[in-house]
């Protein structure tokens, strides 16, 4: 019963607005209710569907791509002071530079668009992942470490059988800041983008419909960014917790 | 088997942890390391085990021992089975997969665990976690077995449980033992020699030998109620007593 608590609010929201949206005859070009935002998707499904496709293809690839970079960068930190020493620098300059600064650049330079999106997004999902794993794989319990020591463990050994799996749990915290970060990295990338004339994602159609004043379509294409974004972070949670059942 | 003379270690702070150290251990004996808080037995414990390195003095073997270290805390992989974490150092050290399930099958059976091979340690009371810990050296066959502490954050009838089955698996087992150690019963229910050590700095002060220790001795509760482990707790306290 409980669960349906926040269904019901929304419900209710969703009445208010609409209710007050016909009171006061706002125009929809301002604020449009939900039935015109419903409308406007109905009228379009087809469209906004391939779109939330399109950023989502985006989203998970470079989530992907973020989580493989991430766990080997931390990995080769984790086993050597010299990576540490060389990649920890340019990991916080790549977190700290606003993509949207240097977006346009990756995108004037990679050929692909799809491929251009995904490396924005990279950008911006990478460094939570990254950084919680590099943080994970140094924590394991001093004693376990010399317990490795004490029986000859060797640096691979001790890497496969210690400090990875000891890293699982931070990893996976870093992983569902990254999901939805991915999905904001590939909105900001298709913003910049879209201007370019070459892209399909839900945020371009956003961009679309606002040179429209198409803002029904507009609130429709949001409402499908939030829903994605919802459920790629519930469905890391569900990972998230389904893992950390193995652990103490 | 393992000689310790005049071993010093100061920590990076200035802390004298241990002094002028001169310690032997014969094979087959059960030393226990007693003394108070700071009184560097841990840290002499890790020299022992090469976990660090004296600052004077020489730690050294007739021939290099097979160790195998049980922690304060059962020190467990908590990702790790039951049956994995005791089959851990075997892993290591390159033992086939056949011949390290045996070896864990068997180590867990002798500390009482014998159907808990899949469990995880969270699943485990604190007691049975200290099993496992305890057949992980095992499973090593190790010649010395190193203890830091190892039932302190035990609760007494689990205590007293395991104090009796590590008896049993020393006297059964052959190897030596050093057993470092706040409690003055614990010391006096286990070990064939009690060295009494002193903080600030940390150094030996006395060294006794139990009264009870033979092989043929009561064993158990019966070993607790002997008149000779009375006479040995009396003998560790006046031994301890301020000049």
């Amino acid at each position: 019963m409980i669960r349906a608590a926040p269904l019901l609010l929304g419900a209710i929201a969703l009445l208010l607005w609409e209710g007050a949206v016909r009171l006061w005859h706002v125009p929809a070009y301002l604020v449009p209710g939900p039935i015109a935002i419903w409308g406007a998707f109905a009228a379009d499904a087809g469209l906004l569907l391939r779109s939330l496709a399109s950023t989502l293809a985006v989203t998970g690839l470079a989530l992907i791509v973020s989580s493989v970079l991430g766990v080997v960068l931390a990995g080769a930190m984790a086993s050597s002071p010299w990576a540490r020493a060389a990649i920890l620098p340019w990991a916080i300059v790549l977190q700290v530079t606003p993509i949207v600064a240097i977006a346009p650049l990756i995108i004037v330079w990679l050929d692909d668009p799809f491929l251009s999106l995904v490396v924005c997004a990279t950008i911006v999902a990478f460094f939570p992942v990254f950084s919680n794993t590099a943080a994970g794989l140094a924590a394991a319990a001093p004693e376990l470490s010399d317990l490795f020591r004490l029986h000859r463990a060797g640096r691979w050994q001790t890497l496969w059988l210690l400090r990875l799996p000891a890293a699982v749990p931070s990893f996976l915290a870093g992983l569902r800041i990254s999901g939805g970060l991915a999905l904001v990295g590939a909105v900001v990338a298709e913003f910049v983008a879209g201007s370019g004339g070459f892209a399909s994602g839900l945020a371009f159609r956003i961009v679309e419909a606002g040179y429209r004043l198409q803002i029904p379509r507009m609130f429709a294409a949001l409402v499908l960014l939030s829903l994605a974004g919802i459920v790629i972070d519930s469905g890391l949670g569900w990972l998230q917790r389904r893992v950390l059942r193995r652990y103490g | 088997m393992l000689a310790l003379d005049n071993v010093g270690r100061c920590f990076p702070n200035g802390t004298v942890a241990l002094d002028g150290t001169t310690l032997r251990v014969a094979a087959g004996e059960f030393v226990a390391l007693l003394g108070p808080s700071g009184c560097g037995k841990s840290t002499l414990l890790r020299l022992i085990a090469g976990l660090d390195r004296p600052d004077t003095g020489t730690v050294r073997w007739d021939t290099p021992p097979r160790l195998a270290v049980v922690f304060q805390d059962a020190t467990l992989l908590p990702w790790a089975s039951a049956m994995d974490n005791v089959r851990l150092p075997l892993r290591l050290a390159g033992v086939d997969v056949a011949e390290q399930m045996r070896r864990a099958t068997a180590a867990l059976a002798r500390v009482g665990l014998q159907g808990f091979g899949a469990a995880r340690p969270r699943e485990l009371s604190g007691g049975m976690r200290m099993r496992v810990s305890l057949a992980r050296a095992l499973a090593t066959e190790p010649a010395v077995l190193l203890m830091d502490e190892p039932f302190a954050a035990l609760d007494e009838f689990t205590r007293h449980a395991l104090q009796a089955d590590l008896r049993a698996m020393w006297q059964q087992a052959g190897c030596s033992v050093v057993f470092v150690t706040h409690s003055i019963y614990e010391a006096a229910y286990l070990a064939s020699r009690v060295v009494l050590m002193s903080a600030r700095p940390g150094r030996i002060v006395a060294a006794l030998e139990s009264p009870v220790c033979d092989a043929a001795g009561p064993e158990g509760l019966d070993r607790r109620l002997s008149p000779a482990y009375t006479a040995f707790v009396g003998a560790i306290t006046q031994a301890l007593r301020p000049a």
